[in-house]
């Protein structure tokens, strides 16, 4: 694991609300090695967002340590961790609320390059704006329209763009092409896709779209409730899923072929308050092969091999 | 032909902009069988939604028109009837569950008061009989009857859609339109729902029209498949005929956009270009500038029907006589 570019240790973020302490993200590990992608899936609540943001120091942690590329970005002040970001950036899920409606197209790619004084001449920064426009496939007529003059998939590739000004490392994807028709939808997997092979990115890619992680990913991290409940290689989670919760995920999403005959799992309930929660297993309410020592112990994560973790009293 | 339950016939919608009239839908024609479903699947503008609501008669007018078509329910044309009658219709003979469960309910009236409306309209039942027959209707869609007092915020999104989903069942209705109304839940919660409306249907034996850009949920649920792009219905057919027979570019091109769960290696091949803006449809067929295939033809002469089977038809001019376009006919693929 020496090639590793962000190592989270101990990941946490809580917020106090009125009824207790809410735990959105409780503990996460992970590390992303270069040019990879980790793929994290979940449901609404699950902290995978949170995580995302938390790394970037958008939301403050409650607790953990960060370390990208050899740096500990937990004991960086304001002004360092502002250069700090121009090597990890976020695409963010909303194309619709994510881009200040009074900007143009061309303001809003040259927002970070002028915030960090990148490219201070104006022409040399109108000409990367144009180049970056170009790698995103983003026509050159569009350099003065505004964001509600276009179509979501084009306001997706600004934001797009506006992640690459700066030529980062690392780019956390929340849910990019969720609010995105189907055919757009591939045309911007494509893209970022291009982008890794051709510049080496290392992508964190947040979604709840099972095919979409498969796809992207190299190693895929589930959540439930602020926990990483599995983690394995992409072919591994998908051929040899462990986690009970993971399981009825794979068998939930419907699949677009009529001879497919889904050997369903249907949870029963829905995720429960993460509020305070008891330290037994998260998901046990919800469980179908839930045991007694479930409701009295919380599992740790376990590896069974290759890198495959898994956190559940049922795998030995 | 008495096994259909609901046909629309020609319908064309126009919406009156400042840009001028915007043809939203352009000549539609579907049949719902009885207890069948049909799936309507399309892209952001395909025209799907204002489809659905035509057959309610629910076109905000203005800046919608209804054009021309006729809508038969059952046998009898609603086109021509009053408000009145309508009301009668809707909710009753035909209901509709809406994509967004947040923003569908009344946030100031308890979910039973909200079930309980179309119980007391529909089947002039008394205040009290009309709550408990609405506290049925949650039981039988998994939601405790006690909480019939509980006001919609109480309630999680899934929880939310089936309040939607007894409202609109709570009448016996004989068509169901569901618009997207998984759309807006989580996987596990998506699967709960669609079951739940699958047994329902099977159980009172509903029509059903499910609106959808998901070709996964098609798969499961639906008998009948018609795909929309720019306000017309570009292939229609069994879901056989749609999976296994793909003729349209189009279709083929919304399979082969889809990651592959089986095959994750293999490179998406996405369709080129965007969806058209409506105000400003291609002549000839509209999908033309976007299609692999498209040849000079396509961008003057409109595609007629071609029917390969009593129930498959296609419009596309490489289907046509007096056209030489190469289509890799049921291209799909897999």
């Amino acid at each position: 694991m020496s090639d590793a570019l962000l190592k989270v240790t101990n990941l946490k973020k809580y917020y106090k609300t009125k009824k207790g302490v809410l735990h959105a993200v409780d503990g996460v590990d992970f590390t992303i090695e270069k040019g990879k992608t980790l793929g994290v899936v979940g449901e609404s609540g699950c902290g995978k967002s949170t995580t995302g943001r938390a790394i970037l120091r958008l939301v403050e942690p409650t607790s953990g340590t960060i370390d990208f590329d050899g740096v500990n970005v937990m004991s960086l002040n304001a002004e360092a961790m502002r250069k700090m970001r121009t090597q990890m950036q976020i695409i963010f899920q909303d194309p619709f609320s994510s881009l200040n409606p009074r900007k143009t197209v061309s303001e809003i790619i040259a927002e970070p390059l002028k915030l960090n004084r990148i490219i201070t001449n104006r022409k040399e920064r109108e000409a990367k704006i144009h180049e970056l426009m170009s790698t995103v496939g983003l026509a050159d007529r569009l350099f003065n329209t505004y964001p509600h003059e276009l179509d979501g998939g084009r306001r997706q590739r600004i934001g797009i763009a506006r992640a690459l000004a700066l030529d980062p490392k690392f780019i956390v994807c929340d849910e990019p092409v969720s609010a995105l028709d189907v055919s757009i939808q591939a045309q911007i997997l494509n893209l970022l896709q291009e982008l890794q092979e051709t510049r080496g990115f290392t992508f964190m890619f947040i979604t709840h779209d099972l095919a979409v992680v498969n796809y992207f990913s190299d190693e895929i991290m589930v959540m439930y409730l602020g926990k990483v409940i599995e983690k394995a290689t992409s072919d591994e989670l998908f051929n040899n899923p462990l986690h009970p919760y993971t399981k009825a995920l794979l068998s939930a999403s419907p699949v677009p072929d009529i001879d497919h005959k889904p050997d369903r799992i249907t949870l029963r309930g829905e995720i429960s308050s993460p509020i305070e929660p008891k330290p037994v297993c998260r998901f046990a309410p919800r469980c179908n092969l839930c045991m007694d020592i479930c409701n009295q112990e919380m599992p740790e994560l376990k590896d069974v091999g290759d890198g495959h973790i898994v956190a559940c009293h049922l795998v030995e | 032909m008495d096994n259909i339950q609901v046909s629309v016939e020609n319908l064309v919608v126009e919406y009156k902009t400042e840009h001028g009239n915007v043809q939203a839908v352009n000549g539609v024609n579907i049949q719902v069988k009885k207890g069948k479903t049909l799936g309507i699947v399309g892209e952001t503008g395909a025209g799907k939604t204002t489809t659905a609501l035509a057959v309610l008669r629910l076109i905000p007018n203005p800046p919608g028109i209804v054009k021309s078509g006729k809508i038969i329910v059952d046998g009898e044309d609603i086109s021509g009837k009053s408000e009145f009658e309508m009301n009668k219709i809707r909710g009753g003979i035909v209901s509709m569950i809406f994509q967004d469960p947040m923003t569908s309910l009344n946030p100031v009236l308890t979910v039973g008061d909200q079930i309980a409306e179309s119980i007391g309209i529909h089947q002039g039942l008394s205040r009290k009989e009309a709550m408990k027959k609405a506290e049925e209707m949650l039981e039988m869609v998994g939601i405790p009857g006690y909480r019939s007092g509980e006001y919609p915020h109480q309630f999680s999104g899934g929880m939310k859609q089936r309040v939607g989903i007894a409202i609109a069942l709570s009448c016996n209705p004989q068509l169901l339109i569901a618009d997207e109304p998984t759309t807006a839940l989580d996987v596990t919660i998506q699967a709960q729902v669609l079951q739940l409306m699958k047994s329902l249907r099977d159980q009172y034996g509903t029509s059903m029209i499910m609106i959808t850009h998901d070709l996964g949920i098609v798969a499961e649920v639906c008998d009948d498949v018609a795909i929309m792009y720019g306000g017309r219905i570009i292939e229609q057919g069994t879901l056989e005929d749609i999976f296994k027979k793909t003729k349209h570019p189009y279709t083929e091109g919304l399979f082969n956009s889809l990651p592959n769960l089986a095959n994750r290696t293999e490179k998406l091949k996405p369709i080129r270009g965007l969806m058209p803006d409506p105000a400003r449809l291609p002549s000839g067929c509209v999908f033309h500038p976007r299609c692999l295939y498209a040849q000079e033809i396509c961008q003057s002469r409109v595609p007629q029907r071609t029917d390969f089977s009593d129930t498959h038809m296609v419009c596309c001019l490489a289907y046509e006589e007096g056209t030489n376009i190469e289509v890799k006919g049921g291209g799909r693929i897999v």
